[in-house]
């Protein structure tokens, strides 16, 4: 199928035209440890289980360093600890205060943000280009954003008085790692709660890099605690009854888990799922940029993001010209080194996540769908996957209905706007969606039927503490970022 | 027009075949004898029987029978949802001052039909005196809801400050069809109070009534009927809690579901099932109904979204 299509198409030879020499980033300035504790009550402290795993790079699969596995004792500690802070420091400490100390982290993140954009692409597999251009730079301003609210909660509930929680127990994604441990930690200590957060068991590097800006900044021991481990860590801390809310954001399979496990006990809850977004492409599109803007839906962070665009719809008179187009465009993505600032898409995160790509692809192959990869050359070692996309796939297959969490785009056809929207949202998830038309009337018109938390117009995957972010139906619950974002950490009295 | 002059020969042969009946009894003087009001559950702006054909006989303190309460079925309430989901994309489309007016006019109509509420409320043991303060807290929060119609948006949206050069605006969208398992302790403030604030922000719901005073559920169905209310975007049924409590909770295409009282049991179930599809569980268990507290914005933003818009500048 790849070679057929290959010959229909008149292509551009990227590749021959645009060599590039490798232009690696330099990790002489990083400091990794060997080994790394549990950061509870403002010390790395050695776990209860004494046991450690390893995390590795998902580009050379070699061991980085290997970090503590939390058992329920651990996360108990972890707990009291941020009880107490919250109790004796944090909740009693003037507003303003506490905002300076958000501050602070925001300056020590800016200051060290090179080494922490070199460790997350390390330790995760993204492209230091994303890393260092999105993760790390978004990661500092979150919490420079919420600093400034810690003394203004009263502007952000109108009407009423409202209060911290307590403490919460935060469980973030191995996506954008340090990246969601600041959209988590920062509006909760904005709102006044204290914090256990365990980082994903994948990329823990740079939540245990952020202990140590915490250490620096001198925050008052045990406000924020950072706890390492896999599915058990995570499941212990949602269970444990000293936790007032849960955040967390991943999987909608392990999001229901978690809201049916706190059922009863109280527990307020944040849920930031999975998503099948739709990206729209109408005729009177600019078609050009329309199409960089499919790429930076889809293959942006190799896919691993859960708004992302992976459901494309493409109006009919200008299919034939959008596909052309996107595969072309596809054939000059640079596919290898994440520590490369040429690299377009990185390493897939592990060994499991692209083990569960591939399956997708052989479904979406077995249902009858037309797979289309790039032919670039992909490097021996380390887990890759090429940005691949379907056509003839049907609003049934799964491959457009479940959450693959790769570059892999599944391309459907439309007529006309209402069957656009009625497509689009004939799914059960609902975090995202894009529209692209030069038209500003219809663009409104998509906007406001898409049953979807964040819409993006002739845009793609744009992200700011300022603006709300967060899903509908079975893509979650709250929203993380922005005013609305304060909320979910305060309770009204 | 022509609708209501049938209606009215309609009522005119009833009173007519009663007093028939009724110069055939015993009471010579013509004591004329009460039409009975049949209560019916309220679907997709019809009020059919349960399908399951069962009820409950519902008596006051005397022991005087009332009426045969529908006990409406899971089947009920299936199919009360299907209508509820048809109405809601067009009742969000509504415009905001046309909801505002609609739930006006809700309170209009109560205001006018006052006196059977408060006979209703008696009839299950409120004082009259209590029935008639229920009956005005119900209208006056009919009242204050349309306020909100087309102001919550106001204070509750932003423009938010973005770095790139986009306009990005997040603004509340409902958040579809809300179930509400209503107050047990009350027959009006507790539907009206749950009901209210759900629709007029766009949500279309499924409301159960309290099993012990139901009268007043299916009289505000009425009430909503004449109302300019769409068929659906209101359904109520009677019946029994404990029987439909997880149907209320576990349903697929239910986006919300609102549950009043302080039973710990059937919050966990409530939450339980809410994770089926992440459904939002609201769990009301400190209101007094009375209380002006139990009414707020926040009770209309508990069943919103909010969605973010980024939209180009400068392109």
């Amino acid at each position: 199928m790849k070679k057929k299509s290959k010959k229909e198409d008149v292509k551009l030879k990227f590749n021959s035209s645009w060599e590039y020499a490798p232009a690696p980033e330099s990790k002489d300035h990083v400091k990794i440890n060997s080994s790394y504790d549990l950061f509870i009550n403002g010390k790395f402290t050695a776990p209860d289980s004494g046991k450690y795993f390893d995390t590795i790079n998902p580009a050379t699969e070699t061991k980085i360093a290997k970090v503590a596995d939390a058992n329920e004792k651990d996360v108990d500690k972890a707990v009291k600890a941020a009880r107490n802070a919250y109790d004796n420091v944090w909740s009693k400490m003037p507003a303003k205060e506490r905002g300076k100390y958000i501050y602070r982290i925001a300056r020590v993140m800016q200051e060290r943000a090179r080494e922490l954009a070199v460790i997350e692409s390390m330790d995760g597999g993204k492209a230091i280009r994303e890393s260092r251009d999105i993760d790390i730079p978004l990661a500092a301003a979150h919490f420079f954003y919420y600093a400034g609210w810690a003394d203004k909660i009263d502007y952000a509930v109108p009407g009423s008085k409202s209060r911290s929680l307590g403490v919460a127990g935060q469980i973030i994604p191995w996506n954008f790692p340090l990246l969601m441990a600041a959209w988590k930690i920062a509006p909760a200590l904005a709102a006044g709660n204290t914090v256990v957060l365990k980082p994903a068991e994948t990329t823990p590097l740079t939540a245990l890099k952020l202990a140590e800006i915490i250490q620096e900044a001198d925050l008052p021991p045990g406000v924020v605690n950072i706890i390492t481990g896999a599915g058990a860590t995570g499941a212990a801390l949602v269970n444990h009854p000293g936790i007032d809310k849960i955040a967390f954001t991943g999987s909608t399979d392990v999001g229901k888990i978690i809201q049916k496990s706190i059922a009863g006990t109280g527990k307020k809850y944040t849920l930031e799922l999975g998503g099948k977004a739709a990206n729209i492409i109408f005729e009177d599109a600019a078609i050009d940029q329309a199409v960089e803007g499919i790429v930076n839906g889809i293959f942006f962070n190799q896919g691993h993001v859960c708004c992302a665009g992976s459901r494309l719809f493409v109006q009919e008179s200008v299919m034939d010209t959008v596909v052309r187009k996107l595969k072309d465009r596809m054939e000059t993505l640079i596919v290898g080194d994440p520590l490369d600032k040429n690299t377009d898409i990185g390493a897939i995160n592990s060994k499991e996540q692209l083990g569960k790509i591939k399956q997708y692809l052989k479904i979406g192959v077995n249902e009858g769908g037309e797979m289309y990869q790039s032919s670039c050359a992909l490097p021996s070692k380390g887990f890759w996957c090429r940005p691949t996309l379907f056509t003839n796939v049907s609003q049934s297959s799964r491959i457009v209905t479940e959450e693959i969490f790769g570059p892999v785009l599944g391309i459907q056809s439309f007529r006309t706007v209402e069957e656009a929207i009625e497509k689009a949202n004939n799914i059960p998830y609902g975090l995202s969606g894009g529209v692209w038309t030069d038209k500003g009337s219809k663009i409104f018109k998509v906007t406001s039927q898409l049953r979807a938390g964040v819409i993006w117009a002739n845009t793609y995957n744009k992200f700011d503490p300022t603006s709300p972010f967060g899903g509908y139906k079975e893509s979650g619950v709250g929203r993380e970022g922005g005013l609305h974002g304060l909320m979910p950490y305060l309770e009204l009295v | 027009m022509k609708n209501d002059s049938e209606m009215d020969s309609t009522e005119k042969q009833k009173t007519k075949t009663l007093n028939g009946v009724q110069s055939n009894g015993q009471d010579s003087k013509g004591k004329r004898i009460d039409v009975l009001k049949t209560y019916k559950i309220y679907i997709d702006g019809k009020f059919p029987r349960t399908e399951s054909g069962r009820y409950y006989v519902l008596k006051n303190k005397d022991g005087d029978i009332l009426a045969n309460v529908c006990q409406s079925s899971r089947k009920d309430f299936r199919d009360a949802v299907v209508a509820a989901r048809k109405a809601q994309h067009p009742w969000a489309s509504r415009s905001a001052y046309n909801k505002g007016q609609i739930l006006y006019r809700i309170a209009e109509m109560l205001e006018g039909r006052k006196a059977q509420f408060i006979s209703e409320l008696s009839d299950q043991g409120l004082s009259m005196a209590a029935a008639s303060s229920e009956v005005a807290q119900s209208i006056d929060r009919l009242v204050y809801y349309a306020g909100w119609s087309d102001k919550y948006q106001q204070v509750y949206s932003s423009v938010n400050p973005v770095e790139s050069s986009h306009f990005n605006f997040s603004v509340p969208e409902p958040t579809g069809v809300v179930s509400i398992l209503s107050p047990e302790n009350y027959g009006l403030i507790g539907l009206v109070s749950t009901i209210a604030p759900a629709i007029v922000g766009g949500n279309t719901v499924v409301a159960l009534s309290s099993s012990a005073k139901p009268l007043c559920a299916v009289t505000f169905a009425e009430v909503l009927h004449s109302s300019d209310l769409p068929a659906g975007v209101v359904n109520i049924l009677t019946g029994h809690r404990s029987e439909l409590l997880s149907h209320f909770s576990n349903h697929m295409d239910v986006n919300a579901c609102i549950y009043t009282g302080d039973n710990a049991a059937d919050i966990k179930k409530i939450q339980e099932n809410a994770s089926l599809n992440v459904k939002r569980p609201l769990i009301y268990s400190k209101d007094n109904w009375m209380d002006d507290s139990s009414q707020s914005p926040h009770r209309i933003m508990d069943l919103q979204e909010i969605k973010t818009t980024w939209h180009p500048i400068g392109q």
